[in-house]
């Protein structure tokens, strides 16, 4: 099949590759760029596994065609924090038990990681409202809108 | 065997009972996790699947030309041409029923495989799907489990297993049944339906799988769990020694049951590698998944007796129960088995019986989902007892109390066979009732009343058995079949030369918390810091028998089978370091990392003897080797054989966990959407690991239960389609379905047969929520006598119950 040139930054990397117009953004991260932090879930859109965000925004990478987000600049996981040390919204997902599989936990952190940027100090229902666009299987939420609560103190308090 | 001593459980605990936070946590939140699909092996090619449009026809013919004149493409499979080298997948069902990878010659259930495809890209094998050409002659379709007795010519499914669609049919008598029915002064009865709904992990089942023509060896990474307990199965069906299959464990997103045993994939990728000479990836999508996983569970249609006294005694509960089990059996008729470890829930009934119909239907096969069957039993009793109440005007709370077992009564044998090892029920009441201000809420629901409120204040008190004997797999068949009795679960420490260890679990990460529990038992073991310990998992080549996390066992298992591992290299550390301190053993202490001479400064640091254990032969005792590492093989603590008619099923989940379950809601009568006000959840789990992560697994099934009750079902329409096959239909709850706060609870009542007293309590959520929110919904629409007897639950069920009762008004 006929492959267009794509240029892109991802995590602040730039990449030009060659791409079939029809693959998915989520398979073009996962397995051309091999960043496979972000998970694939359903593939129709309903449960937000791929979440990664394009330009700031969330979105959804297994509605979204690569060729689409052409010059665009993507965020993913691996852009937040190492193991060694952690983002402060992975810190408090970790103390909270805001996870569990893990395999939602991506999207959820870069979810929060728009919430926060937009609203660096939501109240529980603006966290529940934000949140609730990705499915978690594991943990019931409860300690996933904990977590985010959690993180938004600690990063106010960063900022002062 | 009989009842194991009793264990003393030392009270003073470092690490065990601590909230320590997880040590699996640092790489999944960082996108480091490594899924099966994040599995990269060189030189791999991709596979996907033609599924059956039909839910049930005979294949009379595929022509695959366009599919293989595809560039990209290596391979298009078929049944009629996999059957030449894979034979049928295992089957724990007596007598087995036929299931292949590949379907062979006719396809039973919508979803089912037809053809794989091997290309060099997924895009391209689904292109490739696509092009196949299948002749379809359709059978008579069988949705109805009712009609399963009655089906006959091409409606049956199996006919090499009868001339109609029941499956297994058996009733079991436990006690003088007859009799205590009799002697009852009422008899209640309700009947009940439990839909279909499954556990839908959010990662779904794969496997790569390769074959190395050098060393004849086939190695399959899955993300899949039994594979040490019957992983050697999967070599069964590929027909190759068991020595030439490497099962390779990856961390899974979720199984909540659904990949115990996950044989379809494993055994589609390896076929396909070998049929390709090529690598192998199969990942199912969500619709491979949803339509032909192991994951929907029970599907049954309950007619419920319970007999009592006038005064709420309870006597006898029996049941006549229809199970729709789909179009193969994997786990034989095992779910009932698992429904018959406390079949009597918490109360104290003398006699019981159960009239099993078990039947064939053209829809996915039934596998594991949190519960295994015992789910649905809770449901089933506790809403008798609710009608019961209901019947002679008692309150729910006091029906139960009235008929708990108590304390002082364990051992407590109930009339299946099953022994409870300890619980106490009245004190989980207790608390519940205390943190829900059970009282408090009644007054404020009437005032409510008043004012054209509806609130709801639901009630369950049920069992969450845990730690499984198989036996529990093939006690229900007329022939036993392959009867195995073990179950146990196994560790390997070993403390490296720097005093670090090593640990090597046999069973796999499948959501759950395996590293940081034991861990935590590691170091409260040897005393060694958490920092210092490492946990990995073994494939089947390093493979000791582990049979995996499922009934709620791994942590009750791994707790006994690190225990046994420590205990013997305690004993070399002792031996080491009693022959350098020149004391003897029985002078020494092992405390904080070092064995010391209790009373005085004279030590050895676990590095120290480590190092002289390693490196330094000529100076350790005689009798000692070299090196410094364990491994030992944990049997189930206590189980025994069923007798011969089945009127005792004998001990087979006998660590017995409780649970209260409380949920305060309000309906809206006008849309049906129901809130929740309050929800509680006490929980006794004997001795508890991690308060964290158990109050997670309870939070996390209470929404999974919610779903089951309110909200998923796989629905089959008349023509066997599976109408709700993606997400957008089959419906998950999302973070508004949730309760904002489900308060957690716990009462600890250790069990005296495991380490430490640990049970089990992994799935415990999803089995409390179904009778406690049907209870719930009933008392907020008693004012229309609107009864709750099939899930789920839906807001427009409840709008249209609500619009019946107000028409019958008039």
């Amino acid at each position: 099949m006929e492959q267009v040139q794509l240029t892109l930054t991802v995590n602040g990397t730039r990449y030009s590759r060659p791409v079939e117009p029809r693959c998915l953004l989520s398979d073009f991260i996962r397995h051309d760029l091999g960043l496979t932090g972000t998970h694939v879930g359903c593939e129709h859109g309903v449960c937000g596994m791929c979440t990664v965000l394009i330009d700031g925004q969330t979105a959804r990478t297994c509605l979204t065609f690569a060729v689409q987000v052409d010059g665009a600049e993507i965020t993913t996981v691996e852009a937040l924090g190492t193991p060694a040390k952690l983002h402060p919204l992975q810190q408090a997902f970790w103390e909270k038990h805001g996870l569990q599989c893990g395999y939602c936990t991506p999207a959820m952190l870069l979810t929060a990681v728009e919430l926060l940027n937009n609203n660096p100090n939501p109240t529980r229902n603006e966290i529940c409202e934000a949140m609730s666009a990705n499915l978690c299987r594991c943990t019931g939420y409860q300690t996933i809108v904990d977590a985010v609560e959690s993180a938004a103190a600690a990063m106010k308090g960063e900022a002062r | 065997m009989s009842a194991p001593a009793v264990k003393d459980h030392p009270i003073h605990r470092r690490w065990i009972g601590q909230s320590m936070k997880r040590v699996e946590d640092p790489r999944l939140l960082t996108g480091r996790g490594k899924y099966i699909d994040d599995i990269v092996v060189p030189n791999m090619a991709h596979a996907a699947v033609l599924r059956s449009p039909h839910a049930h026809a005979r294949i009379k013919k595929i022509d695959a030309s366009k599919a293989r004149a595809l560039p990209g493409v290596l391979l298009v499979l078929t049944g009629a041409e996999a059957v030449e080298q894979t034979g049928p997948l295992p089957c724990f069902a007596n007598p087995p029923v036929a299931q292949y990878c590949i379907a062979v010659d006719r396809v039973r259930h919508v979803g089912e495989t037809v053809a794989a495809v091997v290309a060099e890209s997924r895009y391209i094998a689904e292109d490739a799907v696509d092009r196949i050409e299948v002749e379809y002659e359709p059978l008579p379709v069988v949705v109805n489990p009712g009609d399963a007795s009655t089906s006959k010519g091409d409606a049956v499914l199996h006919p090499d297993r009868g001339a109609n669609n029941i499956a297994h049919q058996r009733t079991l008598t436990f006690g003088s049944y007859d009799e205590d029915m009799r002697s009852a002064d009422v008899i209640v009865r309700r009947k009940v339906r439990w839909p279909r709904s499954g556990a839908q992990p959010m990662e779904t089942v794969g496997a790569i799988a390769s074959y190395d023509e050098g060393t004849r060896k086939f190695t399959i990474y899955a993300n899949t769990s039994m594979y040490n307990y019957v992983g050697w199965l999967m070599a069964v069906s590929l027909k190759i020694p068991a020595h030439k299959l490497n099962i390779v464990p990856t961390i899974a997103g979720g199984s909540f049951g659904s990949k115990i045993f996950t044989h379809k994939v494993l055994v589609l990728a390896a076929t396909l590698a070998r049929a390709c000479g090529r690598p192998v990836k199969y990942v199912e999508d969500r619709l491979d998944n949803m339509t032909s996983c192991d994951n929907h569970g029970s599907d049954r249609i309950y007619e419920l007796e319970l007999g009592l006294k006038r005064d709420g005694t309870m006597l006898a509960f029996g049941m006549k129960v229809i199970d729709d089990y789909g179009a193969y059996l994997q786990f034989g008729v095992g779910h009932h088995g698992n429904a018959a470890a406390q079949l009597t829930g918490p109360y104290r009934i003398k006699s019981a019986r159960i009239e099993l119909t078990a039947v064939f239907t053209n829809k996915c096969q039934q596998g594991a989902y949190r519960g295994f069957g015992s789910e649905v039993n809770n449901f089933a009793l506790e809403r008798i007892v609710d009608a019961a109440a209901d019947e002679l005007g008692i309150s729910p709370v006091e029906i139960r109390r009235k008929n708990f077992i108590q304390p002082e009564q364990f051992p407590y044998k109930i009339p299946t066979g099953n022994v409870y090892d300890s619980g106490n029920y009245g004190a989980v009441l207790d608390k519940a009732l205390e943190m829900a201000d059970y009282d408090g809420w009644r007054s404020r629901q009437a005032d409510a009343r008043k004012q054209g409120r509806y609130i709801g204040i639901g009630l369950a008190s049920c069992q969450e058995r845990s730690v499984f004997s198989s036996t529990e797999f093939w006690f229900w068949n007329h022939e036993p079949g392959f009867a195995l009795t073990s179950s146990p679960e196994s560790v390997n420490i070993k403390i490296d030369p720097t005093g670090k260890a090593f640990v090597t679990l046999y069973s796999p990460f499948w959501g759950n918390s395996p590293e940081t529990m034991a861990t935590q038992i590691v170091a409260e073991q040897l005393t060694i810091d958490p920092s210092d310990i490492e946990i990995t998992y073994a494939d089947t080549d390093q493979g000791l028998m582990g049979t995996g996390p499922g009934g709620s066992r791994y942590t009750v298992m791994i707790a006994g089978a690190i225990a046994g591992a420590a205990t013997d290299i305690k004993r070399k550390l002792f031996k080491i370091a009693g022959h350098f301190l020149e004391a003897s053993e029985q002078d020494l202490e092992l405390r904080d990392g070092r064995v010391s001479v209790r009373g005085t400064d004279r030590g050895m640091t676990i590095p120290e003897i480590a190092l002289q254990a390693y490196y330094f032969r000529l100076s350790l005792p005689d009798d000692c080797n070299s090196g410094l590492d364990a491994r030992f093989t944990y049997d189930h603590p206590y189980t025994t054989q069923p007798n011969a008619d089945r009127t005792d099923l004998g001990v087979f989940y006998p660590i017995m966990g409780h649970m209260c379950h409380i949920p305060i809601v309000e309906i809206d009568i006008e849309t049906g959407q129901l809130t929740y006000l309050k929800y509680v959840a006490v929980h006794d789990c004997g001795t508890v690991v991690n308060p964290m992560t158990l109050a997670g697994h309870v939070r996390g099934g209470t929404v999974q239960g919610i779903g089951s009750t309110m909200y998923e079902h796989f629905y089959y329409d008349e023509q066997g389609q599976l109408v709700t096959a993606n997400f957008a239909d089959y419906l998950i709850p999302t973070l508004k379905e949730a309760p904002p706060n489900i308060e957690v609870g716990h009462v600890v009542t250790p069990s005296p047969f495991t380490e430490y007293g640990i049970k089990g309590g992994g799935e415990g959520g999803r089995m409390g929520v179904p009778p406690a929110l049907a209870s719930a919904v009933e008392d907020a629409l008693r004012p229309f006598g609107v009864k709750i007897d099939t899930l789920p639950i839906t807001p427009m069920k409840i709008r249209d119950m609500i619009r019946a009762a107000q028409q019958r008004k008039g």
